[in-house]
This record gives structure tokens, sequence and C-alpha cells, in this order.
């Protein structure tokens, strides 16, 4: 449990010493409870307290890295149930798995298909995140070949190697030393030696738990081993059931900071089906897994697993803006009309589509307003007329359009004097003040 | 270390709403705990997936999701025979889209005569929706509610703007309502509170917090629906326990990701599949985040919907 600034400031030295940058001890503790600063900028603090309040400051669900270098893939560190309280933040990572029973060309085949699996929307980069390796032949040899081929092929990609054969996954596991594969496959029968791999490996290792209750034992049990790092299964497969224990998991780490269960969770939706298995996946993305494991990568699939991941790991204290520019919607011609409006992700998306259902081909200039709404943006004096003529000057939209004409939204139609005068030649018409008007109001226009 | 689950018992709970007559009559809502949370309460009632029929041919859907209902589709008498006896839909929602005043502009009358007709045509329960048009529909959905008296209809959707005409007359002819406002919690809450005002009785309606689509501020629906199911359970607010509704096809089917071909979009796949999973997909995040009827427009994401609920009940 989170340790309030008092309760931090009784541990301190309480010297006032300025050392850490604080102009009191109290001061630092309160930093020291918001989380922004950390314990080591104190030079005098007891190895008693360090160890209390190292505990009580790591944070309830375990930071784990998985693959190295611009493909690393940050799990864990969440800190609330619900995403409106406060940002999700580690998206979870998708992992597709690779059986070795296939074919070194179809191992190949896939691996190419993950490294060539990015996608930009909205600015960011999204992709598949990792390949689970599975034994699913039983053949420790056949795993240690196609690891290999999953290594030559798509090098750069995280990887999870699936066996509970501690000799399997010592062979698997060699082409990525370095690389912080994953270990998955870990249970009561064989802990020990499989934590002793993923020791030597400086490998994460992946617990496999009948249920709750097992976890937990062998979670305490591979940190009385030395494995700190690790992600968690609870056995859950059906929708339900991954619901339920990935929602006592994370109730148990954040509100109670349960440590034998503060660890990121490893979800699988493997199902016959795209269509099907992209359903249990968006389950775990809502629903908290940090890895869900698919059977099949199709690009379809793809762009609407990476969108919803996207929309449940936004910000929402954050208005998810869109790009300032002149925006086509259809193939406007020189005469088309012109909209403005402003950068907040909604209101370009309410707007534009709503030009969109009207048929008619337009042009929507959309401003930054620093995400904010239509009246928000006036109020805030964000949407100005001074500030929507330099826009439309500057943006050299006026050699493009045949009629010099702006419509302006409906509740700003106070603008609309002082933009003519600062935009000569322009006429500034006001549009509708709800965007579902607007069908209606291009249609009288014509 | 052993596990003790830390199981959550809420104050409050979600109204059950019947809607529909008979043996067909359907039943959502009524949980005592957050979605799909079977492990610590109550979740008597499986969420319902009601297919959308439209009043005049659907010459306004994309192709990929117009095509699934060629030979039916235009005669709505005939598309809501085909939803309940071929794709066995356990609702109906039928959208008097032409009645818009920029659309076919259909009369109250008409209106009144498609609804009695497809109600002579199904017996699980309808969910009767205006154009959306705040005006027109005080009209049509007046004359709708009448004619479709004591078939236990769900109407909607009442808005700030037209609340007064259509709760009195769902009020009066004893149907369900729906309450829609624009993705804000208070603004949802408020509506309530003036429909309850008026003598409805809150137990009798449906909220929506309107829809977004996946890619298109559905967290924001996410996130409110969420909300309002936390203040419903948690703070027992008696104002905000009404089952929640996605109008999931109408936002759907007009984003890009389910219209643009795949000859435009290389990297986006297949079409079809995409345009199937994009309407599945935004169900399946609103289901989690708390609503218990869906309105769907493509048979092959209603079918897929099904079946993950199957998963998750």
């Amino acid at each position: 449990m989170a340790l309030s600034g008092v309760e931090i400031f009784k541990l301190l030295p309480k010297t006032n010493c300025k050392k850490c940058g604080q102009p009191t001890c109290l001061a630092f503790a309160m930093k020291l409870a918001q989380r922004q600063a950390t314990l080591d900028s104190c030079p005098d603090v007891s190895e008693e307290a360090k160890k209390i309040l190292g505990e009580a400051s790591a944070p309830p669900v375990r930071p784990i890295t998985m693959g190295a270098g611009d493909r690393a893939v940050k799990m864990g560190e969440e800190t609330v149930l619900f995403r409106h309280d406060k940002k999700f933040v580690n998206p979870c990572a998708f992992a597709i798995e690779v059986k070795d029973t296939l074919s070194d060309s179809e191992i190949s085949g896939i691996a190419q298909q993950v490294v060539n699996s990015e996608i930009d929307r909205v600015g960011q980069k999204l992709r598949i995140d990792a390949i689970m390796i599975t034994n699913a032949s039983g053949d420790a040899g056949k795993l240690e070949a196609a690891a290999k081929s999953v290594a030559a092929k798509a090098p750069a990609v995280a990887v999870i190697i699936n066996t509970g054969n501690p000799q399997a996954a010592e062979a698997a596991v060699k082409p990525f030393d370095g690389k912080k594969p994953v270990i998955y496959g870990a249970n009561a029968s064989n802990l020990d030696a499989m934590a002793a791999v993923a020791k030597s490996h400086k490998a994460t290792l992946g617990i496999a738990a009948k249920d709750l209750d097992e976890l937990c034992v062998l979670t305490e049990k591979a940190k009385g081993l030395g494995v700190e790092d690790l992600v968690i299964d609870p056995g859950a497969r059906k929708a339900k059931e991954i619901i339920a224990a990935n929602t006592l998991i994370r109730r148990a780490a954040i509100k109670k900071n349960f440590k034998p269960l503060g660890y990121p969770v490893i979800s699988f939706a493997q199902r016959d089906g795209g269509l099907h298995e992209a359903l249990v996946a968006s389950v775990g993305i809502a629903k908290y897994s940090s890895i869900v494991v698919l059977s099949s990568i199709d690009k379809w699939k793809n762009l609407a697993l990476f969108t919803l991941r996207q929309n449940i790991y936004t910000d929402p204290q954050v208005p998810m803006q869109v790009e300032q520019k002149i925006y086509n919607i259809g193939e406007p011609k020189a005469d088309a009309p012109l909209f403005i409006t402003t950068n907040f992700s909604l209101t370009y998306f309410i707007v534009s589509g709503e030009i969109e259902n009207s048929k008619v081909a337009s042009r929507l200039a959309v401003m930054d307003s620093e995400g904010l709404s239509v009246l928000t943006a006036w109020a805030a004096g964000k949407f100005t007329a001074s500030k929507i003529a330099q826009f439309i000057t500057d943006s050299g939209i006026e050699k493009e359009v045949a009629n010099k004409e702006l419509i302006i939204p409906g509740y700003v139609a106070i603008l609309s004097g002082a933009i003519e005068e600062k935009l000569p030649g322009w006429k500034i018409t006001v549009g509708p003040r709800e965007a579902n008007a607007i069908p209606t109001f291009l249609k009288t226009r014509a | 270390m052993a596990f003790t689950p830390s199981k959550e018992s809420y104050a409050g709970k979600v109204y059950a709403l019947t809607l529909g007559t008979g043996d067909k009559a359907v039943t959502v809502g009524g949980e005592n705990v957050l979605p799909f949370h079977s492990f610590e309460g109550e979740t008597p009632n499986r969420p319902l997936v009601a297919m959308e029929v439209q009043d005049v041919p659907p010459a306004d859907w994309p192709e990929n999701v117009r095509k699934a209902y060629e030979g039916v589709s235009d005669d709505p008498v005939k598309w809501a025979k085909h939803c309940q006896d071929v794709l066995k839909a356990r609702a109906i929602a039928l959208r008097l889209i032409g009645t818009h005043p920029d659309r076919e502009n259909r009369s109250a009358e008409d209106a009144v005569k498609t609804v009695k007709d497809v109600l002579a045509a199904i017996s699980v329960p309808l969910i009767v929706l205006g154009s959306n048009h705040a005006e027109k529909d005080t009209a049509v959905l007046v004359a709708v509610a009448e004619a479709a008296k004591d078939r236990n209809c769900v109407i909607g959707k009442a808005q700030e703007a037209n609340y007064k005409t259509i709760a009195a007359a769902a009020m009066a002819n004893n149907h369900k309502l729906i309450a829609m406002s624009e993705l804000d919690i208070n603004l949802s809450k408020q509506l309530n509170i003036l429909i309850s005002q008026m003598g409805f009785d809150k137990e009798k309606l449906i909220t929506d917090p309107m829809c977004s689509a996946l890619g298109y501020g559905l967290e924001y629906t996410y996130s409110v629906m969420e909300r309002i199911r936390l203040a419903a359970l948690t703070q027992n607010d008696v104002t905000m326990q009404q089952p929640l509704l996605g109008d999931v096809g109408m936002y759907v089917w007009k984003v890009k990701e389910t219209q643009a071909p795949e000859s435009d979009m290389p990297q986006w796949g297949s079409a079809e599949e995409r345009g199937i999973l994009w309407e599945a997909e935004t169900a399946t995040a609103l289901l989690v985040s708390g609503a218990e009827v869906l309105i769907m427009r493509h048979p092959k994401a209603a079918e897929a919907v099904e079946k993950v609920i199957d998963e998750l009940v």
C-alpha cells in the first residue's frame, strides 16, 4: 500500500539538510509520496528506511521489459482499475503464436509478417509486438530450430518461448540472449529448473498456473529463487474467466498492493476463426491483459486490435487532437464549400462524418486549438478572428478555391464580422451550430 | 502467501427491463455487479443484440453491409421477418430514417403504416427509432407510439429538445423509452431526471449516452458507460441505473475503415472482414463497459457478438 507523505517523513533523517534539493525533509517526503522524487536523492537515509520505503514505493504492477532495442515492449506499472481515473500506462502487447510443428518456411513466413505488421494511425506506430514460439511437437530439437528461424528472420522482435521442458527452453532461449525474452511455462512441477534457465539467460519467467491460489504460491517461490521478472497466467481461457481473473489480479495489486500478483498478465485468445479470436482479444485489451496471444496474423484483424488498444490506452485527461491542416472530404473541386472547425478529435470526427453523410465534396480546415471543442476554444481565446484569419492566410488555400468563402461554426457566429475585416476579399458564412445540421445546410445551399 | 480474492458487493443494481410481449419477450439488465462479473454477484440476463432494419431501402449503407440484405431490404416487413426467422434475431430495431425531411420525408401516417405492418409480421420485440430530427421525430414517434400500443415496444430517441412529447406518448401507450444525450454523464443523468419528473417510470428507461465507432471516439462512449455503471452500483444513484444502449451499426458503417477497399488501403487487409470486425469489436468493447442492448447491422458481426457473449455469460 502506498505510504502517505507523513508516514514517509517519519522514516527520513529529519535533518532538513537540503541535499536532496528540497527545502525540508517534509517537502521531500511529499514529493516521494507523489512519486515526483526518488529515495536515492537522500544521502543519509537509513538502510531500514530504504527497505520499507523501497517496498512501499515499488509500483503495484512490476515494470517488465520484453525484447530489446526500438521494438522493446514495456509492460506493467499500472496504477488504476478504470481508464477514466488515470491513463492506463503500458499498452498490452500482441504476440502471434508460432508452433514448432510448422515447416521452416511457414515459420519464417509468419516471422516476416510480424516484422512487416507496422501501421501508422493518428501519428502512432502500431504493430504486432512479439512472437510466441510454442513447443507443440514436444521435441526440444524442433523448438530450437524454430527459435533459430525466428531469430534469423525477425531479429528485432520480442520473443516468448513456450515450453514446460527446461532443457528445451535452455536450447531455444540462446539465440535471444541479451534481448530479454520471456520463457513461459513454469509450473508447480518444473519451477526450480525453469527459474534456473531464466536466471542464467536474464529472461523473464512466465508462470503458468491452474488458478489464482497456485499462481500466488508459484510467484513467491520464483522470487525466493531469485527470479523477480515474471509474467503471470492465472489459467483463464474463456472470455468470462479472463475478466474474472484479470480483475481480481488488478484489484489485489492496486488496492491491496498484494505483491504475489503484482506482475503483468498474459492472456491466451487463440480461437478457430479470426473474427471470434479478435473479440476475445478485445476483452483482454479492455480488461487488463499485458500480453494477448493470438493464433493468426491478418491485416484487417491487426488494424482493429491496434485501434482498440490505442483507444483504451489514450490519456483521458488529454483531449485527442488531430493534425492542423485542410482536409479534403470526397474530391473537392475549386468551388467546393470550405468549412473551419477546431482540432479536438471528436469535433473533427463528427463534423467530417456529417460532411461525408451529405455527399457534398468539401474542404474542412482544422485549426489547432490544443484539442478544445469549438465553444471551449472560443472561450479560451484559441479560436478567435485573428487566429482564424492567420491560419487561413498561412494555409495558402486561397489559391485553390474559386470562391473565397469560409463557413464557420454557428456557435461562433459572433466572429463573422471580425474575420471578414481581417481576411479582405473573403465572404464569411455562418454554418449550423450542431454538426448534424450540416447535411441540411449543404442541401439548402445547392 | 494465501490469496483472498477481494470481491466487491455493490449497493446498487441495474433495473431489469422487459421489452416485447408473449413468449418472445426479452428482459435485460438486473445485474448488481460490473459487466460479466458473475464471480461476485448476480448477472441474470444476457445482453440483447437487436438487428437494424429501415423503413426505406438502405441506399446509404456501404456495399459490404447492404449486400447482406439483398432481396429483402426493399421492404421493411420482408426485412424484419428475415432478421427474425433466418438470422434468429431476438429483437428488431426499425429505424424510420425515411421520415427525415432531407431524406424521403415520409409522413407520420406512412411511418404508422410501416410500424403496424412490421408488428403484424413479427413476434420478437420491436425498437422503433426516429430519424434523429428533433422536430420531425416528435410528430412521427407520437403517432407511432399510439399505433404500437400495448406491444411493449421501445421508442426512441427522446432528447433534450423533444423529450416531453415523446415521453408522454410512450407513457400513454405503455412503451419503454430511450433517453439519449451526447457523451456526457451529467447530461445523461439530467435527462433521466427530467423525464422521470414528468411522471415517467425511471425503470422503463434505457439510457443511450451516444455511441461512437472504434477509432472515432469509442473511448469516450466506453468511459461514459463505465462511469454511469459505477455510479449506479457504487453510489446506488437511482437516476443512473437504467440499462445502457449502444446504437452501434449506424456509427460504425460510416467510418473509413468499414468502407475503404483493399485496393486503396492494402495495409488494412480485406475490406469485408474489416468492416464486420469493426462493428463486432465496437459492440464487444461497449458490452465490456456496460451496454445491455446493442443495435447492429451486419449479420456476421451480430453472430460473432452473440458467440463472444456465449463465452462471457
